[in-house]
Order: structure tokens, then sequence, then C-alpha cells
């Protein structure tokens, strides 16, 4: 762990703990800009984390960013940063400098002729907060990394599962702001690293599930013992804290596979992000539910803040490809591997 | 970078380990291909190979943690894990030494005297010697602390009487020791952990009876033993006489820590690719990548607790997490891959990967009882979440 790590985390941590608060994440939900949260962020530079220091930003390690995004999944956080970090990443690999202000990613594969670019996507997170909207489109000349203004696009606005903004996006032969050719990535390679950064917001938010669920049993009392105290209520905790684990060692492993690239997708980090976001799938199922049958009908309520965190979740595990999709693709890799190679693949990532 | 209630390292192997997981490829392609064994599921509860323990012995792949004292090979707890999983991938044969080596054999280093360290550590590190696991018996099982089988004192040593059941290999040739939990003093309701003891008992005494017990399968691989009136010398006792509790649940520490748990039915996943590799459909892709991403991730958690242990701690609660998951993955395995198999396979009474099929079905029952069931590592889950 390098000193970064810890000085970066703890205060994302703070930050997070004071401004990510119950009121500000249902009031974001409401459609009111967290401003004051978003500006701490700014100032603090966290939005530059994966920007490179030659592009105007702090250069950090990956598993920084990794880490900070975790945290942010465990607040709740109901600002884009996610979007913001992985905007930043695609635009330093594309050598492209950042602006200022939030930002988003468009998926998919979109059009760039006579230097306009045009196309559409849907759910795309926090548009309508975007100052910048990044897509990859394809030109003559191949792919390149597009940074659009928010203002020259159409936007349907629509909600996740989780009252996050993910807007439907258009834009019709709009002049991008900033644009460059990209080598070695493609919309696959931008939505692996999506997924990557789902699962680790997801396995941040479950763990603060599992908290308030294990907070919860402790507390509410029923026939004369708090409810933690009953067996097939202890047994349910387990399951959970073990799905919990899961997905924190899942994601992990994708998060450093892609720091052991440098950033870049390669075909190993590839397999360790189809991981995650497999895992993630049954997870986010298996977590949530337990989170929710131990804290009764309180927990179904509006007022009660483990709906933060469960339906993030749901909404994660279906962004950047749902885990059919994945599972479908790591076992299309998987019989590529052939019968006798299916093992050594699989020990080969700790022995690099 | 985790603020997680359990920790699991990522681990990188050193260049050692690496070195020797090929030697441990190289060894196991040519032992299959001479025909020295035949893959099987479960292989390190139901594969009893004296011959085979002997060959890794003599390559120095037992006692690899322990000092060459006794025999051993000073090797790191990442090195022993290469050897074990590379076995387990291959459904190779290991049960005859696979308790001595995970526990028994470290059990003894840790609490035994250094006559009975000098006499049996390095035999078992040559793979000449083994041991069983005496701890339940007809009317024990998860409530470890109802032992009643019981040692009085005797001139310079125990007398020995009741009985231990569903101990693995005690049948088998070679299988010349038990570490017995037996009740040395009377217990006492409110202190039912004291007075239990931990005696190894040599299975050629006189007065001991080894019984086979078919399993569901036909196989005999458990056995009961009787116990009367067998003499156990002093040197015997591990540790103090009547403190055995934190001792048998230092040895359960040992034997939960393993990759067997998630890797007793890979080799069917492993027998079953080329059969599912032709005409894959959807459906056989979804199960292939949730199977892979499973297993990819309880690999990780492992080695996790294999670095935890490299680094010195007693990761008992998060061994016991790992176990409950990944036994139950290993029905999950099975009944998957039974869904996308082709119905020949099923239908087939020959042939390896039938076979590998039939007896992973046919062995899972036993994945959430043995070692701990499920339900009592639940339990410690919850105890150190702060619940109980």
């Amino acid at each position: 762990m390098s000193e970064t790590d810890s000085v970066i985390l703890d205060t994302a941590a703070r930050m997070f703990a004071d401004l990510s608060t119950q009121e500000m994440v249902n009031a974001a939900e409401k459609g009111e800009w967290p401003a004051a949260l978003w500006q701490a962020i700014e100032e603090s530079g966290l939005h530059l984390t994966w920007v490179p220091e030659a592009s105007g930003g702090v250069g950090a390690d990956l598993l920084d960013g990794f880490a900070v995004l975790k945290a942010a999944g465990a607040a709740a956080l109901p600002v884009p940063l996610a979007e913001t970090l992985l905007a930043g990443w695609l635009l330093g690999r594309a050598g492209l400098e950042v602006p200022q202000g939030p930002l988003t990613v468009a998926r998919g594969r979109h059009r760039l002729e006579n230097g306009l670019v045009s196309g559409a996507a849907l759910a795309v997170p926090h548009a309508r907060n975007a100052t910048q909207i990044l897509v990859l489109a394809e030109g003559e000349a191949g792919l390149h990394v597009a940074a659009l203004a928010r203002d020259d696009c159409a936007l349907r606005e629509g909600q996740s599962l989780a009252g996050e903004p993910w807007d439907a996006v258009e834009f019709s032969a709009v002049r991008p702001v900033a644009c460059a050719p990209v080598a070695d990535l493609d919309e696959n390679h931008l939505d692996a690293m999506g997924a990557v950064i789902r699962a680790v917001q997801a396995a941040g938010a479950l763990e603060t599930a599992l908290e308030l669920t294990i907070q919860y049993a402790g507390e509410r009392v029923q026939f004369g013992r708090p409810i933690g105290k009953f067996q097939a209520v202890q047994h349910m905790i387990a399951d959970f804290a073990g799905e919990v684990a899961a997905l924190s060692a899942a994601a992990d492993a994708a998060a450093e596979a892609v720091a052991a690239a440098g950033g870049a997708i390669d075909a190993d980090a590839w397999v360790e992000i189809a991981t995650a976001k497999t895992r993630l799938g049954r997870a986010a199922s298996n977590g949530p539910a337990v989170a929710h049958q131990v804290h009764g009908a309180m927990g179904f309520t509006y007022e009660h803040r483990l709906h933060h965190f469960t339906r993030r979740a749901w909404a994660w595990r279906d962004e950047f490809g749902a885990e059919t999709r994945w599972a479908r693709r790591l076992g299309e890799a998987v019989l590529s591997w052939g019968p006798a190679q299916l093992w050594p693949k699989i020990t080969a990532v700790t022995d690099k | 970078m985790s603020t997680s209630r359990f920790r699991f390292p990522g681990v990188t192997m050193p260049p050692a380990a690496r070195a020797l997981r090929e030697e441990v490829r190289e060894f196991l392609a040519e032992e299959r291909a001479s025909g020295g064994f035949e893959p099987m599921a479960d292989c390190w509860a139901a594969g009893f190979s004296a011959e085979f323990s002997r060959k890794l012995g003599q390559r120095g792949w037992l006692g690899m943690t322990w000092p060459k004292q006794y025999g051993g090979h000073e090797r790191s707890f990442l090195e022993r894990y290469v050897v074990t999983e590379e076995m387990l991938a291959a459904g190779a044969p290991v049960m005859a030494h696979w308790i001595a080596d995970r526990q028994s054999g470290t059990q003894m280093l840790r609490h035994a005297c250094e006559e009975v360290k000098a006499a049996a550590l390095p035999r078992m590190a040559r793979g000449e010697t083994f041991c069983a696991i005496g701890m339940s018996e007809p009317n024990t099982g998860s409530d470890l602390a109802s032992v009643s089988t019981r040692a009085e004192r005797v001139e310079g040593g125990w007398q020995v009487n009741g009985r231990k059941i569903w101990s693995t290999g005690a049948h088998g040739e070679g299988c010349d020791y038990m570490i017995a939990l037996v009740r040395t003093a009377p217990a006492d309701p409110k202190e039912r952990h004291q007075g239990l003891s931990q005696l190894i008992i040599d299975l050629k005494a006189p007065g001991v009876t080894v019984r086979g017990i078919e399993d569901i399968g036909g196989q005999v691989h458990f056995n009961e033993t009787l116990f009367e009136d067998v003499f156990v010398p002093d040197s015997h006792l591990l540790g103090e006489a009547g403190k055995g509790w934190s001792l048998v649940v230092g040895e359960l520490a040992l034997e939960r820590s393993g990759p067997e748990r998630f890797l007793s039915s890979f080799i069917a996943l492993r027998e079953a690719m080329e059969v599912l590799s032709r005409n894959p459909d959807d459906r056989t892709r979804e199960v292939l990548g949730h199977l892979v991403a499973q297993i990819k991730t309880l690999r990780r958690m492992s080695l996790g607790i294999a670095g935890l242990l490299q680094e010195g701690r007693s990761p008992e609660t998060e061994a016991a997490l790992v176990k409950d998951i990944a036994t139950r993955f290993e029905r999950e395995l099975i009944e998957q891959l039974r869904i996308v198999l082709p119905d020949e396979v099923l239908l087939d009474s020959s042939g390896v990967l039938p076979r590998l099929v039939r007896e992973a079905v046919l062995r899972v029952p036993s994945s959430t009882l043995r070692g701990g069931t499920n339900e009592v590592l639940k339990g410690m889950i919850v105890r150190q979440l702060g619940l109980r």
C-alpha cells in the first residue's frame, strides 16, 4: 500500500461521511444537485485520481482510485465520481486533457463523419449533471475518443433503480469539444472498465448493507431478545457475509489486474473483470435479499436508508453488461482455452 | 484497500512456488501417462494409495513446512499450497497422507514431546506412515465437547475406552496413528470444554479395532474405531491434560483452511470440457462462465488464507467462511455440470467422465458435513460478527 493510498482514501472517507448524508442522497434523487459535495470533490482533486499528471491530473495509482470508488459505493455517493474517473481514464488513454466539472461516458461505438459525431445511448449515468459526455466514435481514420458538450446533446431524463440519473442521450452531427484517436481500446474495453468500477462500488455498498444488517439484528428485539440471537437469522447473515467477502475478493482481483496492466484491459484483466461482474450478479441478488429480510418492514421503507445501498447494488449489476452476458463470454473464453489449459489458465493469475 | 470485516489478501506466487508448480505438473503428467493413477473426484478423501504417498514423500512434497530437524523441508505455506492444489486439480490419490500432512503432523509438531515427534514426523514426511482424525463419536458430531471416550490414569499413561467414528483412512495400510479427543476429567456442565485431552493412539495397539463403514457409494473410506482398555503412554499426550479443547480448535483450523474445499469435483469439470466443447450452446457457455468465475473467486479467497498463515496469523473465521461457501459451491458445480452434459454421459456406466460425474454426485453430500457442518461454521462466522 502506498502512502498516497491512505491519504487519498482518508480524505475521501471523511468527505463522504460528512457530505454524503441520507438527506443529501434523498435530495439528489429528487433532482437536487449536491453542489457542496461536488465542490469538495473538485477541491480535493479526487475526480482527477486517474488522470495522468501530464494531462493535468493527480496521476495516482489505479488502485487508489478503486479504493476511493469502493468507499464511494459504501457511502452511496449521489454524484458521478465513478463516471468522472471513468471518463478521466478514457481521456488519459487518448492523451486528452481533462476538463473541470462532472463527466460521464456513453457506451457503444458511434459515428464520426467530417469531424462531427452522431449516435445515441441509453441509460447514460448522470448525463444531465455532466458538463461533457465522452463517447467512442469511429471515423475513416479509426476509433476516436470524443468529448461532447452536454448542451449539444438531446437528453431524455430517466432514473436507475437506485434513483440516480440514467438519461437517454442522442447526438446528431455534434462537433466535439475535443477528439483524438485511440489505439488498443474499443467499446468492449470501455464496458470492461465500467464493469470493474461497478463491481468495486457494489462491494462497498453491500459492505454497508451488511453492517446495517448486523446492527439491526443486534438492536431489534422480538420474543424477548435481539433477532440476531435466532439461528435462522444468524445463518442468513453468515451467508450475506460470505457473499460480500466473495464479491470483494473478485472485485479486488479485477482491480489489481487492471492496475498490473497499467490501466489497459488486457486478456488477463478481461478474465478477472468477467469473473467479478459475473460474481456481482449473484452477490447483488443474494445480499440485498438477506438485508431486507432481516430488516423486516422497517427496511422496506424509504425512510430507512438501507435502500440507498441495496438499490445501488441492483442498478449496478445491470450496467455495462448484466451477468448473463459476462458469464456467457467468460464461458466462451474458457472453451477457447481447451481442456488442457483450463487449470493452468486459472492458476496463471497468481503466477505472473 | 478493504474496510471489510474479512480480509483475503491478494497473493503473488514467489518464483520458487512457480518453479515447483511446473515440477509437480510434470510429475503428474508422467504418472498419469504411465498409468500410475486414475483421476478421481474427492481424491483427497477417497483415493488411498500408500505407494503414491511414498512417491510424494520421496520428492519432498510432504511435511513441506516442517523443520528439517523432523524430516520436513522448511518451505513456505504458499509452496505447500501449490503442491496440494495441483494434486487436487489432477484428481490424484492423495488420501493416505492427506490428514497427516494437513493437520496431524503439524498438531504433533506443535504439541507433542520430542520422542514422539522424532518417531512420527520423519516417517510422515516420507509418506511411510499416516494418521486419522479421532473427533466424532456415534453420539458426538457437531457438539464436539460432548465426547465420551474416556482416558483414565494408569501407571505410565492412560487407559482408553470408547469409540470414534467417521475416521477417514483409519483402515488404510500404514495408518498407524489417530489423534483422539478424549475425556480425562469428568464433565462439568458449567465448563464443558474443560477436562478434555488429545492423545495420540497407536492404531496397532492391543484393544484397538478398526471397522470400515460403507458409504452410500458402497466404498469404505471412513471407519468406526473401538477402544477397549487401550494403553496409551504418557508420552502420547499432546499439550496438557485437561486442556485439550484449545488444541482441537487449532487442529480444526488447520483442517478447514485448504483448497480441497472447492476443488473436490474440479476434475469432473476438467474432464467434461471436451464433451462440452462440441456444439456448445449459450446455456453451456453461461454455466461454464459462472462455474469458472466461482472457482477463481474461491481460489483467490483460499489463497488469501494461505497468505494469512504465511503472515503468522490464525484465520479461523476466514477458513470457516471459505469452507462454507466453497462446499456449497461443490454441490452447485456438479449440479450445473449435469445440466449441460448430454444424456449419453449420464446414462453411461463406463468411461472416465461418467464415472467422475457419478463419484462427484455420490460424494457431494459429505462436503457440507465433514470438517464441521456448514451450520456450525455459520455459527462461528456470526460470533465473529458479534451476533452471538
